[in-house]
């Protein structure tokens, strides 16, 4: 018994730091060190900026198997929980997607409804005019251009804005606070205060949805608080979850999409000469698990031993499932580092796994289908106006992707 | 095939409806999953065996 122990100490002792860094030269592709963890076995030991040594899970199999698991918990609160960056004074305010059933079910139950399929399909001729009303703006204005700012920010906020019922003209503002909530650089204070500001926007705007509920997924949350069912604090939460993740990751995977097709020629060619939705379907699969831009991996807590891989994860320690070495497992994807938008990718986890799973995915993935499937056959030039090493990646963001990219046509 | 949707496991990620549209539907109140057809035909099998597959919730049960 006390070998045991004392392996597992000497492993957590020489644990190598969490996040890793990703090659030079390499902005697509994980960090080396990832693979190499995913080489030698199935779990291994992580250190954080904390001090603290949680389990790395780095193959798709286990990482599906531990985010399905009732025993792994995602409460943020919990003695063990592999903390990003520092949490917040008081631990109030914590959105559902840091919660554990039966709670969470009940608050995400109240968001799904506008996500279905089918109301996400409602919204694709919504997002084809958005989309062709931008690059019809890119197309008469000067170039080079700024994509990140021009398109692929506000693609997915005008969207998230009317399916919310928030004003874009306020983007801005809400911009500018989810880039500082989202970037890990900066200090706990600033992150409060910006998400401070979000909350109170949302509650202000959550009592006129209170006073005069119109159709938006807002007044729904309004009609709720009104009802008794949910507090308009809650409310006002879950309002900023949404905005923050509806904007922040698909304006990602647009720009670092488009980037990666620019580094690709030939698939980039294959996407500008096709009008098959399969085969842009297919591409936008294979960019999510390619890219897999939250790139921090998912973060748990077991709450009772749980045996896996030959190992036993003890309850009240970490996980850390890097879903982005998943996505590039030997075993379920072959010749992972190649971008190939003809494989079947569909079995990814870029939206993460279990009940947790990306709420936003179908809206997400709707919108890359209109994007990818519109911008280069009407753009059918685009092309990057700098050289790939000038331009700037979010290497210091909860969510990878690029500051800007200049192209042109 | 039989196959089996636990609705109280189901996290309304609609992928079995893009998977197998003729096999599954969603709730209009919270889009949680709704068999249409618990004995599909073969042709099916595919499009099913790949919904029970993605289905993050591993709300999908098949039995062949």
């Amino acid at each position: 018994m006390t070998s045991t122990v004392n392996a597992v100490d000497e492993r957590a002792a020489g644990a190598p730091e969490f996040p890793m860094a990703r090659a030079a030269g390499c902005p697509f592709d994980p960090p080396p060190a990832l693979r190499d963890r995913q080489q030698e076995g199935p779990l291994s030991r992580v250190r954080l900026w904390d001090g603290s040594t949680p389990w790395l899970v780095t193959r798709y199999a286990d990482q599906r198997a531990l985010l399905a698991d009732p025993r792994v918990s995602a409460d943020i609160t919990r003695p063990g929980y592999p903390l990003q960056s520092p949490l917040p004074p008081g631990g109030s305010g914590v959105s559902f997607i840091l919660k554990d059933d039966p709670e969470h079910a009940r608050l995400r139950r109240m968001v799904t409804a506008p996500f279905a399929i089918k109301r996400v399909e409602a919204m694709r001729p919504g997002v084809q005019k958005i989309v062709d009303d931008l690059i019809d703006d890119l197309l008469a204005g000067p170039k080079p251009v700024d994509l990140v700012d021009a398109f692929a920010l506000p693609v997915p906020s005008l969207v998230i804005c009317q399916l919310l019922g928030v004003p874009y003209a306020d983007h801005d503002f809400f911009q500018t606070n989810s880039k500082v909530i989202i970037n890990l650089d900066v200090t706990p204070e600033q992150r409060s205060a910006a998400h401070g500001n979000l909350i109170g926007y949302l509650n202000d705007l959550m009592g006129e949805k209170i006073a005069d509920p119109v159709d938006d997924l807002l007044s729904g949350l309004a009609t709720r608080v009104t009802a008794g069912e949910l507090s308009r604090e809650e409310a006002a939460q879950m309002g900023v979850l949404l905005l923050i993740a509806g904007h922040e990751t698909t304006a990602n995977m647009i720009a670092l999409g488009t980037l990666a097709l620019f580094e690709h020629p030939d698939q980039l060619a294959l996407l500008r000469d096709t009008d098959d939705p399969a085969l842009v379907s297919s591409a936008v699969e294979e960019l999510l698990r390619y890219l897999h831009i939250t790139h921090n991996g998912r973060r748990r807590v077991a709450t009772e031993d749980i045996e896996i891989a030959g190992e036993v994860i003890r309850a009240g320690e970490g996980l850390i499932l890097a879903n982005d070495i998943a996505n590039r497992d030997p075993e379920v994807f072959a010749e992972p580092d190649r971008l190939d938008i003809r494989r079947d990718a569909r079995r990814h986890v870029a939206f993460g796994f279990g009940v947790h799973q990306c709420l936003g995915q179908p809206l997400a993935r709707m919108e890359l289908q209109v994007v990818y499937g519109t911008l280069y056959r009407r753009i059918p030039t685009l092309r990057p106006a700098t050289e790939l090493e000038r331009i700037p990646f979010k290497h210091d963001g909860s969510v990878y992707g690029v500051y800007e990219l200049p192209v042109t046509w | 095939m039989k196959v089996t949707v636990d609705q109280d496991k189901c996290v309304a990620s609609g992928q079995c409806v893009v998977a197998a549209p003729e096999v599954f539907d969603q709730r209009d109140e919270d889009g949680i999953a709704v068999l249409l057809d618990a004995e599909p035909p073969a042709e099916r099998a595919d499009g099913v065996r790949h919904a029970a597959a993605v289905c993050p919730a591993l709300a999908i049960g098949i039995q062949d």
